[in-house]
Order: structure tokens, then sequence, then C-alpha cells
């Protein structure tokens, strides 16, 4: 069985230890403006939501590559960015209706979460369990149902 | 069941793969006139800028993964389709039969009815072979002259940019990507790129071209002073690739017309890609759209619809992503927005010093088109918005007020929609 993550995010309480890893595990620094997760603040509700990307079955990002960069990892089937080949042309950050593939300016490539090879740092470093990897018994879609349904739309959101 | 795709680029490979997947018994052949593997005309830029090799363009990186698929390729000229008996002609007079034929030709760069366009030194961008031509000649220092500014030509002109060419470019529109950008936004593209040292005319045309001894001359309109250059780039547009269907009672307007499963008006016959007008996704309207996701998101509802599973296309959304040297853009949708008596709304923030812009536009509660400048964070909820239609509630209103939160308002309308 496949494992995902799973947010629970009546659990964060935005310590952003998420973030932290997910730069650290990536880029070997500390510098939150390079995870591929984020912690959104919907400020007067007072909640946080962590978000990054469901690999879903769709995969967007991926029929959208002009250059075959972005490749399903077949033991933990993550949607991979294969930097090697990645020629910077940002079209999966406009194909990806979530949102969840981004441009880095300063290595010219995207980026997106990868499940860190099956061993999500993320997860693994988060301290209220808000961050789970489990059996992927949802698909994608009931994974954004689930998140979103814990999001409140009345509240003020900054992030 | 045997099925023929015209044209090798995106849509034709994404279409091949996909009947692969849903008919692993079929005969699957992929026709195309280069003399390429299949590779992506959105990889030329890279290329052009040395970054990537020729390999580095092509779409599928293992040399076995046609054999692998038995995907069947085949280098030829489609000279003539006949949908009564069901068979296409190749440029040597030979046959091939098919039960069903996806039209997946493309279109080919346009040039403009101007003097001098034929001379040796006068180049468009757009395959491979143009490619190749155009880096023997775009040395560090060589003059260049592009024609157009368009989506496409900002792209080629970030890559000659980047081999050091001196960049002239000439834009009949009254600013650069005029079908993509919105006014303003169109006008800091270029007030940008005039600062890294191009130089931009707009509301202006080549009228024609002279060859004087190495170089080339151009006459500008409204007798402004002629342009001397060594290389001219000309990227005025493309139309689709529908000559060789002429006869052949397939329905065609500026493209190939086609309904929302992508099928002509000729049975068993579908198009996709740059060569159709397909339904936009808001105006239900035929539309050209040379665009890639677009394509390749056809290529996959044809598909569905050629191995007998019925699909539907929501309409095809343009959306671009841009990077003039090193500003990077984006449009979506209806980004020009919606008459205020149909229920259109907009809001527009502008930081010209710090070159940020972002235009959200709406229809009621509905976002309907966008275009950001300096923006690369989660854009790709723009299209999610747009694309799912979802109702944005009291979040329109939150939007209106300050359009940078549209990430928190995706996630406080379209997850909780979903
Ligand atoms: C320099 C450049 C940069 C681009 N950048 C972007 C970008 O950033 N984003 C984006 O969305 N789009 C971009 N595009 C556009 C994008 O490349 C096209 O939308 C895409 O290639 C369309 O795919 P297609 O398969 O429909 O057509 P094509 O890729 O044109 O493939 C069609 C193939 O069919 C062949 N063919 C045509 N007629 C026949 C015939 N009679 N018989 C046999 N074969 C035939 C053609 O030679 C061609 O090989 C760019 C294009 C260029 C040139």
């Amino acid at each position: 069985m496949q494992k995902s993550l799973h947010i629970d995010a009546s659990k964060c309480t935005g310590c952003l230890q998420c973030e932290m890893a997910c730069s650290y595990e990536n880029y070997g620094v500390f510098n939150l403006a390079k995870s591929r997760i984020k912690v959104f603040n919907f400020e007067h509700e007072g909640r946080k939501v962590p978000y990054t990307c469901t690999q879903c079955a769709e995969a967007w990002c991926m029929n959208a590559c002009p250059v075959d960069a972005i490749a399903i990892n077949a033991a933990t089937g993550a949607k991979v960015v294969n930097e090697a080949v990645c020629v910077g042309c940002k079209v999966c950050t406009i194909a990806c209706p979530f949102g969840t593939v981004n441009y880095v300016a300063d290595t010219g490539k995207v980026q997106k979460c990868d499940l860190c090879d099956g061993h999500p740092a993320c997860a693994e470093a988060c301290p209220t369990a808000a961050i789970t990897f489990v059996d992927s018994d949802w698909t994608g879609l009931d994974k954004m149902r689930a998140w979103a349904g814990k999001t409140d739309t009345a509240a003020r959101a900054s992030a | 069941m045997r099925h023929l795709i015209i044209g090798n680029g995106p849509t034709g490979l994404v279409a091949a793969e996909t009947l692969r997947r849903l008919q692993p018994q079929a005969d699957i052949v992929l026709i195309g006139d280069e003399a390429e593997p299949p590779y992506s005309r959105m990889a030329i830029p890279y290329f052009l800028q040395g970054g990537i090799g020729v390999d580095g363009t092509y779409l599928r990186k293992s040399p076995d993964h046609y054999a692998k698929r038995r995907i069947q390729l085949l280098q030829a000229r489609v000279s003539w389709v006949d949908p009564v008996k069901k068979v296409i002609e190749l440029a040597d007079g030979k046959r091939e039969r098919y039960d069903k034929l996806l039209i997946a030709t493309g279109s080919h760069p346009v040039r403009p009815d101007v003097p001098g366009m034929d001379l040796p030194n006068v180049h468009t961008c757009w395959t491979l072979d143009d490619a190749r031509a155009i880096a023997a000649k775009a040395k560090p220092g060589a003059r260049v002259l592009q024609l157009g500014a368009g989506f496409i030509g900002c792209i080629i002109m970030e890559a000659l940019a980047a081999r050091g060419a001196k960049l002239t470019i000439v834009e009949m529109g009254d600013r650069m990507v005029p079908r993509m950008m919105t006014e303003k936004a169109g006008g800091m593209i270029k007030h940008w790129v005039e600062r890294k040292g191009v130089s931009v005319h707009v509301n202006e045309a080549i009228t024609a071209i002279e060859q004087q001894g190495d170089a080339l001359v151009a006459k500008v309109s409204r007798g402004g002073t002629p342009i001397v250059a060594d290389l001219v780039i000309c990227a005025a547009g493309v139309r689709p690739n529908i000559g060789f269907l002429a006869g052949s009672g397939i329905e065609i307007g500026r493209g190939i017309r086609v309904d929302n499963h992508m099928q002509t008006s000729v049975a068993d016959v579908y198009a996709a890609g740059d060569v159709v007008e397909a339904i936009g996704f808001h105006s239900g309207q035929p539309e050209l759209n040379a665009i890639q996701p677009n394509a390749v998101d056809q290529a996959r509802v044809a598909a569905h619809n050629m191995a007998g599973e019925a699909t539907v296309s929501q309409g095809s959304l343009a959306i671009n992503v841009l990077d003039t040297l090193g500003l990077i853009s984006s449009s979506f949708g209806q980004w020009w927005g919606a008459k205020k008596e149909e229920g259109g709304t907009g809001v527009e923030l502008v930081d010209e010093g710090n070159f940020r812009y972002l235009s959200l536009q709406f229809q009621d509660d509905v976002l309907i088109g966008a275009t950001s400048l300096g923006w690369t964070e989660h854009v790709g909820v723009l299209r999610g918005l747009i694309q799912t239609r979802t109702r944005l509630g009291a979040w329109k209103d939150r939007l209106l007020a300050d359009p940078t939160g549209f990430m928190a308002a995706y996630l406080g309308s379209a997850q909780k929609a979903a």
C-alpha cells in the first residue's frame, strides 16, 4: 500500500517546523521561502492550514511538462521533478490547479513535494501530528475535501 | 482497431500514449513530417540559450519509449485525407487506412506580406531546424531585429538576449504581449526589458527589408529611422496547418472545427491541439489557442473518444506563463474581464517600482480571468479557481480589497466546495 501525506489542520499550531524541515531536507538551509509545504494563517479564526501537493491522480504538472521532466516515482507514487531535465519553462506552475508547483528563481527550476523518497521530513518534524504519513486509502480529491472541511470560509486569511 | 495520428508534436504523442493505455491491442501509427523524433517546440528557447542539447527538446527521453509501447513512428508528409474510404495519402503516393483518425498537425508561423521577408537572414523561429539556423547566426553582439512582441516573440527574445544579441523589437500593437497582458502589465514588461537594454518600438510596423552588403536594413512605418540588423526574426503569429484537408469535407473555420468531444464534422475523424478551433471555456465559441497545456488536454479528450469512452472537454482555457529577462508574468482565461452589465468586476494592484502587478477579474462571484507580474507562488490556483467555476461568496469582496490573498481564498472556497 502506498502512503500519502495526511493533513489534519485542526492540530496545526503554526510552528512552521514542517517548512523548516522541508527547506533543510531539500536545500540544506533553513529558509522558509524554499519550503514546498506552506502553512496558511487564517488570522481571525486562529486557524492554520498546512498545504502541499496531494500527488493527485490527474498529474496536471506532469502532463503539461514539455520535456518529460516530471515522472512518477514507482515506489512512493510521488510526482517528482527531475531537475537535470527541467528547463524552467514554468508551464507546470500554471497548469497545476492546486498551486503546489512553484518556480525557484535561484535554481531556474520548478519545485514540488516529492515525499522525500518515502520519508517526508515535514511529517517527521511535525510535533502535533497535524501532518502524518499514512496508508493512502483516500484519493487526492478526498484528501482535499477533508482539508477543506477544516478551513472555515468565514475566516479572514493572511498568508 | 487502427488509429492513425497525423502530427507527432505534444498533441499527437499524448494522444498516442493515451490510446495505448486504453487499448493495449490497437495499432497506433504516429506520423510526422519533420526529420526529428517527437519534440517540443516549447523547449526551443532553452536549446537556443544553450542550456540543453537537441535531445533535451525530445518529448520522451528514452530511445525505446515508442517501441515499448508499440507506437509506430512514421516520417512522412500527409497530403490528403479521404474520410469516405477512410484512407490518408502520403506525399510519396502511399496510402494508409484507418479506423479512427486524429489530426494534430499544429500550426505554422506566418510572414507578413512585406518586401524582403524571404531574404536569407530573415527567419521564423518555430522548428528545431529554424533554431539551428538562428543559433549559427545569432552570435554575441549580433544585431537582431525581431518582428512581433507576442507571447512566442517574447519567449524567443529571452533566448536571443541570453545569447548576447543586441535586440530591437518592433510590435504593431500598443504594448508588449497585447493578446495576453492587460495594458498596464504589457507596459510594465516593456519598461523592464528596455531597462535590460532591449530597444522596443510599439505601434510600429516594418514596411520593407533590404539587404545592404552584409547587413539588413528595415524600413519602419510612419517614416521612422530605419533599423540595421544582422538577423531578422519574424514572430508575427501562427496559423493552423490545414492546407492538406482541402476537399476532404471536414469543416474548417480558421482552424479545424471540433465539438467538445474533439470530433470533427466527419465521423471517426478527430482533431486536437494548435490546429483546431475548439469551443472556448468562457465564450462557448470556436477559438484558436496555440498553447501547449490546451493541446495536451485536448489530446487526452480526443484519445478517450477515439477509444470509445465518451469524454467531454470543458472547453479551451488560455493559460500562459512568460519570463521576459527575469520578469515573470502569467495570464489566465478571460483576463480582460467581463462587462459591468454582465456582472463583471475586477481589481488591479499596481506596483510599478517593484514590477509587481496583479489583476483579478470576476463575473458575479466567480473568477474568470487573471494577470500577474512578478508573482510565482501558487499562481496555479488562479487556474484552479477559474476552471472549477468556484463560487467565491464572501471571498470575492476580500479579494477586491486585497487580491494578493488569492491562495487563502482558494483554500477557503475551492477546497471547501470540492
Ligand atoms: C519557440 C516557441 C516557444 C513556445 N513556448 C510556449 C510556451 O511557453 N507555452 C505554451 O503553452 N506554448 C508554447 N509554444 C507553443 C507550443 O509549442 C504549441 O502550442 C504546441 O507545439 C502545439 O502542439 P501540437 O502537437 O498541436 O503541434 P506541433 O507541436 O506544431 O506539432 C505538429 C507536428 O505535425 C507536423 N505536421 C504538420 N502537417 C503535417 C502533415 N501534413 N503531415 C505530417 N506531419 C505534419 C508538424 O511538422 C509538427 O511536427 C511555443 C512555441 C514555440 C515555437
